[in-house]
């Protein structure tokens, strides 16, 4: 499995993905860039935010956005509403062992406009 | 001081290290192995894929065996046996003399006799070398073929398709896993496998493998012919033998070093273990008789204990492929033997399962699980202990739902039963290490006994051993919620109660740590609705997809709308405008047992326009997708039935409205018959209320479900006000007390004293307490509102739905066909 967790020396473009006021606090919600899918959380107990892969990689459902996020331990991360397979908002990492990663993108926050970091795909 | 030679480095040769080490031996061990690095996890090769890190699959460190005195020799293959001077002399020409001789040469991959298979381009899977070359090539391939539909095809073929190649899989046998599968689970499976991208051909013979010097393709038997870039094969493996021959060691027809019980070759200096060992002839390709064989081994050895010896051991497997559930156990055939098959075919799910039962319906034989395979732990248990079937062994595949208890639990187990096979630790040491060391976790019993460090698969039985055990003893299990909050449910009802808490944000700042998680959100949530009864729409955050959303999410992503038709009456008008709708938004429509209407289909945008409109119409929230009451079916009683005593509708609609929206630990359900008929099913539900001559009964903690029960009679003959009294305190003591998501079934079973009790409490107001409860529920009742009514004219909740925060547009991966004149999700 590719498991990539992006950093910022290798991001490309950083997409402009709305006002902060556009993502639900302590939640996610997703934005569209050019065919795919970004899920943004606005992890506010942490005061972090974070964006991963949309496709939860179980049953391949467009869904992750609409998950809960929280904690274990120290790591934060999000459940999938489907089946709860948890996976670490960090690095990707599922948290239950037994699925593959997903991607993580870094994301930043410049005069209340959220960018995720995107990179060029080879 | 006795000299030990080990030949080969593998994941045996490993173990027998360890366990020489563990029994205190004196003796000099010299470990000689072929690979360049240091035994390494082989099971969890595919793991290489994902980071090509070599130093996690790594058994043991170098220093690991120096530290233990192990002279370790890496990247040097012995050649050359010498049995009368008991010397053996390796690649190098350096020679090494034994007292014992253990051989633990493994396998290779068996390379079938095709032509072209030297050619660039052809792999097998069995090193980490393989897998770097492997890599190093995909990256210039496009497509690839396994050969072999075996378990380790499958994985290679997963390998693959991770590496971005378009993969196919050749099985030369009409279906995958032939050895391991029956036909229709290789069906299943073959879809699966076509699931998540992988091409699989059957009953195909490779002839050749073409191209000039690099390979292009392969062309079959059939004279049909696949292009591919690259070849992994797994066809099989091969015991690595060859040093049997010039030493005059005998070999098995098939391969490996002929062995006895206590593992010795025919020349009893010379032991052989693992892949490499053919005992009763029989190659045991699987890790865990591998290390079985090295106890038995190590015993010879350290105590010369000639009573511990191999006794062979069962196939049973279990894929660890990512994504894809395929178990086996025992013998899944069955077919010369007198058995009754029980199967689950669930087509439209994934799921097959079949069990093999004795023909005197004794014990289990053996079975297949695909699509589903959380029971094979507790299955494959039952078969090797040959542990007694429940009276209705159909139990033990059909899911409980967690209304009731599963079918048999760990509980049922001998204290000999070998729980982890890798380790090879028996129930019984893990109860020991809990009763006499006074282990109380999961790390513990790691520690203490090992179980659960090699594959893991063992994990959730071990834990609900662990559990069992702890009860048994009588430490009290603290049912608390999650890492977050170390309180009961019961205690967090309370805290939110009494200390008037109204946010889950507020309870987390004040009463937990962390950043909680998709347990204690939703119970909190619930909580805080069952006694505030506020919109769940203020802390959308911490709800479920569902209760988020207001609306059931369905497979692939779209949602369903379920409005309120209480009783199940709806005037024609109303039923023109669900049809008017669900035309316009393209939803599938169904009659539900609930005798209502839910409408499919629905894309996440489209969920405030359909809503809009229901509302105007008239309807409300079904409250389908909470925690909640959900419908209260009635027959058509008195009104038209000539047996009918009274007015069953119009009771079940101002019972249904009464409670509707009423937020619990789990969902709810009521039923109200007109007479004894009880054509409402009154019985199956939560609370179901039956007409006599004389008033009405009512029954609680019914269900339906994977477990159903009967609900039983709290008062007889009683009028409608005092029905509306005792449901009322009924419902809300099952609020305040229940665990999480326990119906009321499970819970009027662990009230101590039960139905008793419960009349004691409800009917006799035996805890003084009556009247509060009936006044908790006013005050619920009055903060009822509807959910949707609230959304669809808040703008800022509306913005909620849409699908994509920066731009309008539909998910364009919402998939759909048609099918019986409908639209239908496309199965994942
Ligand atoms: C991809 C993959 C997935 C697998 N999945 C599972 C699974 O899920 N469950 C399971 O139970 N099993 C699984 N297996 C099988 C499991 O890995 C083997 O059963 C196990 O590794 C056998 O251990 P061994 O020590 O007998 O042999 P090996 O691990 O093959 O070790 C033998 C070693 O001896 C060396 N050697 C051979 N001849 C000589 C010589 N003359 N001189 C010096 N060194 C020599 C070899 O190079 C090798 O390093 C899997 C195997 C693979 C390849
Ligand atoms: S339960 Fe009795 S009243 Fe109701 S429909 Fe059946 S027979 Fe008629
Ligand atoms: S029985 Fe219930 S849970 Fe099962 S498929 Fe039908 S609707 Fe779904
Ligand atoms: S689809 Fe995400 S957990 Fe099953």
């Amino acid at each position: 499995m590719t498991f990539e967790h992006n950093t910022l020396e290798q991001v490309t473009t950083w997409v402009n993905a709305g006002h902060v006021s556009d993502f639900p606090e302590n939640g996610g919600s997703t934005i569209f860039h050019e065919g795919d899918q970004i899920a943004v959380f606005n992890f506010k107990v942490l005061n972090k935010w974070f964006a991963t892969q949309n496709l939860c990689p179980h049953k391949k459902q467009m869904i992750l956005s609409r998950g809960i996020i929280g904690t274990e331990g120290e790591t934060p991360k999000v459940a999938c509403p489907y089946h709860k397979k948890t996976f670490s908002l960090e690095t990707g990492e599922n948290l239950n062992g037994c699925e593959d990663s997903i991607e993580t993108f870094p994301i930043k926050i410049e005069d209340d406009t959220v960018f995720v970091g995107l990179y060029e795909k080879k | 001081m006795t000299k030990i030679v080990i030949v080969g480095n593998g994941m045996v040769s490993y173990k027998l290290c360890e366990k020489l080490i563990e029994k205190n031996t004196s003796a000099s061990i010299t470990v000689i192995g072929e690979e360049p690095r240091p035994a390494y996890d082989r099971v969890h090769l595919s793991a290489y894929f994902e980071d090509e890190n070599a130093e996690k699959l790594s058994m043991a460190s170098r220093d690991w065996y120096k530290g233990n005195g192990i002279n370790l020799i890496t990247s040097e293959k012995v050649s050359l046996i010498n049995r009368e001077q008991q010397t053996i002399t390796t690649h190098t020409n350096s020679t090494y003399s034994y007292d014992y001789l253990v051989l633990a040469t493994g396998s290779s991959a068996f390379v079938p006799p095709i032509k072209g298979v030297d050619k660039k381009g052809v792999f097998v899977y069995r090193t980490i070398e393989d897998l770097e070359l492997m890599m190093a090539y995909g990256k210039k391939a496009k497509s690839a073929a396994v050969l072999g539909g075996g378990l380790l095809g499958l994985e290679a073929a997963k390998a693959a398709i991770d590496m971005k190649l378009k993969t196919s899989v050749v099985e030369f046998a009409p279906r995958l896993m032939p050895r391991q599968i029956d036909e229709v689970g290789g069906d299943l499976l073959k879809s699966k496998m076509e699931g998540i991208g992988i091409d699989v051909l059957l009953g195909k013979a490779t002839s050749e493998i073409v191209g000039d010097d690099v390979m292009t393709g392969l062309s079959f038997s059939d004279d049909t012919a696949l292009n591919v870039d690259m070849l992994i094969i797994s066809a099989g493996i091969r015991p690595r033998d060859e040093l049997g021959k010039a030493a005059d060691i005998k070999t098995a027809e098939r391969g490996g070093f002929v062995v006895n019980s206590l593992m010795q070759t025919n020349d009893e200096k010379i032991f052989a273990i693992g892949e490499c060992a053919s005992y009763e002839n029989m190659i045991y390709g699987l890790v865990a008789p591998g290390y079985d064989m090295a106890e038995v081994v190590a015993e010879q050895i350290a105590n010369e204990n000639k009573e511990y010896t191999f006794e062979g051991c069962d196939m049973s497997t279990k894929l660890k492929l990512i994504g894809v559930d395929v178990a086996s156990f025992g013998d899944p055939f069955c077919e010369n033997i007198p058995h009754f098959p029980i199967t689950i075919n669930d087509q439209q799910n994934g799921i097959y399962k079949r069990i093999n039962i004795s023909e005197d319906g004794s014990k289990l034989l053996g079975g297949i699980l695909i699509g589903d395979a959380e029971d094979y732990n507790m299955l494959h248990q039952m078969f090797i202990n040959e542990m007694a079937l429940p009276p209705h062994p159909q139990d033990l595949i059909i899911k409980s739902t967690g209304d009731g208890g599963a079918a048999i639990g760990v509980d049922a187990l001998p204290d000999t039963a070998q729980v982890c096979s890798c380790e090879n630790v028996t129930k019984g040491d893990i109860c020991c290490s809990i009763k006499d060391d006074g282990v109380t976790d999961i790390n513990g019993i790691k520690k203490a006994t090992k179980a659960g460090t090699g594959c893991g698969g063992c994990m959730p039985m071990v834990n609900n051993i662990l559990e069992d055990t702890l009860q048994k003893m009588g430490t009290v299990i603290r049912k608390e919620i999650c890492e977050h909050f170390t309180y009961t449910r019961q205690e967090m009802f309370d805290l939110i109660k009494v200390n008037e808490i109204k946010t889950y944000d507020e309870l987390l700042a004040k009463y937990g740590q962390g950043g909680g998680c998709e347990t204690c959100k939703p119970l909190v949530g619930s909580l805080l609705a069952s006694i505030w009864n506020d919109l769940i729409l203020k802390e959308a955050t911490i709800q479920d997809t569902n209760d988020r959303f207001l609306a059931n999410i369905q497979k692939g992503g779209s949602y369903s709308v379920v409005p309120r038709i209480a009783g199940g009456e709806i005037t024609p008008d109303k039923l023109i405008v669900i049809g008017e709708v669900a035309k316009e938004f393209d939803l599938y429509t169904k009659i539900t047992g609930g005798q209502r209407i839910d409408l499919f289909g629905a894309k996440l945008n489209d969920l405030p326009l359909i809503w809009e409109r229901f509302i105007d119409a008239g309807f409300e929230s079904g409250h389908a997708y909470g925690k909640s009451l959900r419908t209260v079916k009635s027959c058509v009683g008195s009104t038209w039935c000539r047996f009918g005593l009274h007015d069953s509708v119009g009771f079940a609609i101002e019972i249904e409205n009464r409670y509707k929206g009423l937020r619990s630990p789990h969902k709810l359900k009521g039923g109200v018959s007109g007479c004894i008929r009880e054509c409402a099913e009154a019985r199956g539900k939560d609370f179901g209320v039956i007409a006599t001559e004389k008033g009405w009964n009512l029954y609680v903690g019914g269900n339906g479900g994977a477990n159903p029960k009967h609900a039983v009679l709290l008062a007889g003959d009683i009028d409608k006000e005092t029905v509306i009294k005792y449901i009322d305190r009924y419902l809300m003591f099952y609020i305040k007390t229940a665990e999480p998501l326990q119906r009321t079934a499970p819970w009027l079973e662990k009230l101590e004293g039960g139905i008793e009790y419960l009349k004691q409490v409800v009917v006799e107001d035996s805890l003084g307490i009556g009247e509060q409860l009936e006044s908790d529920m006013e005050v619920l009742k009055a903060h009822y509102s509807c959910e949707w009514k609230e959304a669809v004219k808040n703008p800022e909740i509306r913005k909620r739905f849409a699908h994509f925060s920066n731009t309008d547009q539909d998910d364009p991966t919402l998939k759909f066909k048609r099918e019986r004149d409908q639209k239908f999700p496309v199965a994942w």
